[in-house]
């Protein structure tokens, strides 16, 4: 089992390690973010990214920061598992890519980006991965209005004359 | 009246002889996305067999087809896809919007999927549907067919005549309004206080959650 004790003691005091109905969640500032996911794989053996996703807590009750970034740590051997979160807020929404770590966090990463504009810095290919090349918004971010601005409507209309 | 034919010789126009011979040879072009493509599957199937209305010809390359069927949501990276697939199809062709979400986006009111496939697309037969049943599917083609040998000509002037857009236009004026930073629902706040009598015009309170209930216990 990961030890708060023993994190803090090497990534510093800002870590913050709470427990809900068995999942453990440490908090890391975002600066120290790639260091404490680099020492989790190497030291603490978490061997797997699970999953890479983000939150965007505007309009949530008590939020103090806009987006949430949230890894998914599992080592293989133990069957330990561990979410890893960290905040950002505009407009530094820059993180380091994991790809040097595990090699499954190319495309959620893509997806991160694709959804909510978060720039992965080192990420070997960050580019749109589900939404089409051409779209210029980031439809997760809550701001974005469900329905779209318009980008499901704007293509030519074929008549039954010229097809 | 003819005179001197033999008994196995028939007069027509040719016309009705290309219809005759377009709407019973169907090759339908599978545009399957969504759980309509199952319904479309069963279609062609031994059990409900699309082949006794000779549309039993499936091919997967548009340039062999004349019928496009639309079976399931179009999402907006897949729509230039299928329009595509559209102008690749010889002439004459024809299209079935089949289910909910290929006639009008269905449950999927998001910035992703096109709401209909008529407002880019000509389309010839709707069927309703969530998905519909093979029946219904059969049933389309049969008007498809109606419609073909009602209107059809053999050199295709009654689609070359058509240079208007058959379908709504792209954009709803509900997103207009909202593109433009308008107020889209006025009448919100009356909506609340008014209870909802099945059978009484103007009561309904539209999607609010309680006129929901009223609407399913009344």
């Amino acid at each position: 089992m990961v030890d708060l004790v023993e994190l803090q003691q090497k990534y510093g005091a800002e870590l913050t390690l709470s427990e809900f109905r068995g999942d453990r969640r440490l908090v890391v500032p975002a600066d120290k973010l790639y260091e404490v996911l680099s020492g989790l794989k190497l030291d603490f053996g978490f061997d797997q990214l699970t999953d890479l996703t983000a939150v965007d807590y505007l309009e949530y009750q008590d939020a103090e920061h806009r987006y949430g970034v949230v890894y998914l740590l599992l080592s293989v051997t133990t069957g330990e598992r561990l979410i890893v979160k960290t905040f950002l807020n505009p407009p530094h929404l820059e993180l380091p890519s994991v790809y040097p770590l595990w090699k499954g966090a190319n495309w959620m990463e893509r997806e991160v980006y694709d959804m909510f504009g978060i720039l992965f810095q080192g990420h070997p290919d960050l580019r749109r991965i589900l939404l089409p090349d051409e779209f210029v918004s980031f439809p997760l971010r809550k701001d974005y209005p469900l329905q779209g601005r318009g980008e499901r409507h704007n293509f030519p209309v074929i008549t039954r004359a010229e097809s | 009246m003819a005179v001197g034919l033999p008994e196995n010789v028939f007069m027509t126009t040719l016309d009705a002889a290309a219809n005759w011979a377009r709407s019973n040879s169907l090759w339908p072009m599978p545009f399957a996305t969504a759980c309509c493509g199952i319904e479309l599957m069963a279609t062609a199937a031994s059990r409900h067999d699309m082949a006794r209305f000779g549309a039993e010809v499936m091919r997967f390359s548009p340039r062999q087809c004349d019928l496009l069927v639309v079976a399931g949501r179009v999402v907006m990276k897949m729509l230039p896809v299928l329009q595509r697939i559209w102008l690749q199809m010889p002439e004459p062709k024809w299209c079935i919007s089949m289910g909910a979400c290929a006639c009008t986006g269905g449950v999927f009111d998001t910035y992703a999927v096109v709401q209909g496939v008529d407002r880019f697309l000509p389309v010839d037969v709707y069927v309703p549907g969530c998905p519909p049943r093979p029946e219904q599917l059969l049933a389309a083609v049969i008007d498809l067919q109606d419609k073909i040998k009602a209107g059809g000509t053999l050199m295709g002037r009654e689609f070359a005549a058509e240079t208007t857009p058959r379908g709504p236009s792209p954009f709803d004026e509900e997103e207009l309004k909202r593109l433009r930073g308008l107020p889209i629902l006025q009448s919100q706040g009356t909506s609340s206080s008014s209870i909802y009598i099945p059978g009484q015009p103007g009561t309904n309170p539209g999607f609010s959650v309680a006129g929901r209930r009223e609407g399913i216990h009344g």
